[in-house]
């Protein structure tokens, strides 16, 4: 069924045309929603044609790590719910939504985006935590893409909550200071099936594609974060062809934030 | 201080805004998106279809199997840890009971239809958001049902009975000023089969007398029959372009 599926792929990428008519570098409408859930202190709803991501934040006072006692913590989380995708389950994080939430932490940590020193209350004792959760509504392919831009989207505009006497949240108070974010890293996907090289895929792509590279770059096209999956491995020329492609397509997306 | 005006300003037998959408999840079989004030409800149908594990199939007819869930960044106050805890087990098995009475799944034995209903953001009447939006995304799914499910909570708030209370009236005592703080509030989540009038799910957190019981759950029929229209009007509105 996948072979089948597999060569069908090809065949039309041999002339250019993706099974809903794009060419292999064409990237669907993408929009974004903000603040979307009053509950959270800054969230996003990023669509990319049919595929429909939610992202929120949420902060908290945590004690530093001892070996970062200056630095708030930072965690990023991928819920993949079975509403979005009849093939994910109840139960446990499996690996593909730890492997989405993980290169979505690495683009934001490695590219310094968040400042996590301005997170420092006192150091040593409290520190802000910024708790990220991404999570599809719709997955009809590229949430990897998504993820990264709707963390980013939630993340630019979330508001730190007030505070009480006691050091604890105020969940009921909001303040108008925001996060404070240096960079907008964007990750793009570059998926291989036979010889070619496509983004923003459709479910059916991400099944058959042999392997893919996420490219996380921020304005001046710096690379900040890498991540290659699948079993094939990749010439030099593809990765140079891929990151090339990224970094056009980080562009576009980078347009579209606020 | 009596609670004569509410903190919103609505009337007794008012709901806050609601907002109902048919067909948000295009990959599922069917579902609806429920927002009352600030509750936001997302419901997803996926089925009849295979029921795993195997030993949960029933050889009579499918199995309505629901699932409620809270995102993480939905929560009052802290992030909800994700994953079931026991509220969202109790929630997802009264939301199957509420539900179960108006579809018919004799036609498919050892099938499962699942519903899955996540919170985007609360301000409480969570499970009633949820099971009202279910209903709609099993009728979008094609599921056989002999009515809908509409569900609202009712209460009372010092003494006064109130449709849809918000997080802010369940907590009245912790605001009010007034001598009788301790009288706690009274949440009556009910769901009414609005062909019928039957009430399949209820619930109550507070205290209750007989007569005001009655008053409350008159007053859930009632405002019931007001988000019944919503629904249909939902579910219309998705089939009529």
């Amino acid at each position: 069924m996948t072979e089948s599926l597999r060569q069908h792929i090809i065949q039309g990428l041999d002339k250019n045309i993706r099974l809903d008519g794009r060419k292999k570098d064409d990237y669907r409408k993408v929009w974004i929603e903000y603040n979307v859930s009053n509950s959270a202190e800054g969230s996003a709803r990023v669509h990319c044609g049919p595929t429909d991501i939610l992202a929120g934040v949420k902060m908290g006072i945590e004690k530093p790590y001892d070996d970062t006692p200056d630095r708030g913590n930072l965690m990023v989380n991928a819920e993949l719910i079975p509403m979005s995708n009849p093939e994910f389950e109840v139960g446990p994080p499996s690996d593909w939504s730890i492997e989405v939430a993980r290169i979505t932490d690495r683009g934001i940590r490695e590219s310094k985006a968040l400042e996590q020193k301005t997170l420092c209350i006192k150091a040593g004792e409290s520190v802000w935590s910024v708790m990220v959760d991404v999570i599809p509504v719709n997955d009809a392919g590229n949430l990897l893409d998504m993820a990264g831009l709707g963390a980013l989207a939630a993340l630019g505009v979330s508001k730190y909550p007030g505070k009480k006497e006691n050091g604890k949240v105020d969940y009921e108070k909001h303040t108008d200071k925001k996060l404070q974010l240096a960079c907008k890293p964007i990750p793009v996907t570059v998926w291989k099936i036979g010889k070619h090289l496509v983004v923003d895929p459709l479910t059916e792509e991400e099944k058959v594609a042999e392997a893919r590279l996420t490219i996380t770059t921020i304005e001046d096209g710096t690379i900040v974060a890498l991540q290659k999956g699948g079993e094939t491995p990749l010439t030099v020329e593809e990765i140079d062809e891929m990151v090339g492609m990224a970094i056009g397509v980080a562009k576009t997306l980078r347009a579209l934030l606020e | 201080m009596a609670y004569t005006k509410r903190f919103d300003g609505r009337a007794i037998d008012d709901t806050r805004p609601i907002t109902a959408k048919v067909g948000v999840v295009p990959r599922a079989d069917g579902s609806a998106m429920f927002q009352i004030g600030n509750t936001t409800a997302i419901a997803a149908v996926y089925g009849p279809r295979e029921m795993h594990p195997k030993f949960m199939q029933n050889p009579r007819g499918g199995v309505l199997r629901c699932n409620y869930n809270m995102m993480p960044f939905s929560g009052h106050g802290d992030r909800v840890r994700p994953g079931q805890n026991r509220r969202a087990k109790e929630i997802s098995r009264v939301m199957e009971n509420a539900l179960r009475p108006v579809v018919d799944l004799s036609a498919f034995p050892n099938a499962v239809v699942d519903v899955f209903v996540e919170l985007s953001q609360t301000d409480a009447g969570t499970r009633c958001a949820g099971i009202t939006a279910a209903a709609m995304a099993l009728a979008d799914a094609g599921i056989d049902m002999k009515d809908l499910v509409a569900a609202v909570a009712v209460g009372f708030v010092d003494d006064r009975v109130v449709a849809d209370l918000n997080y802010n009236e369940e907590h009245y005592n912790d605001y009010s000023d007034n001598p009788d703080k301790d009288r706690p509030v009274a949440d009556i989540p009910v769901a009414v089969l609005p062909g019928s009038g039957l009430i399949s799910l209820l619930q109550m957190d507070g205290e209750v007398k007989r007569e005001h019981l009655k008053e409350a759950l008159e007053l859930g029929r009632h405002v019931a029959k007001k988000i019944y229209e919503i629904q249909k009007k939902a579910l219309k509105a998705r089939y009529m372009e």
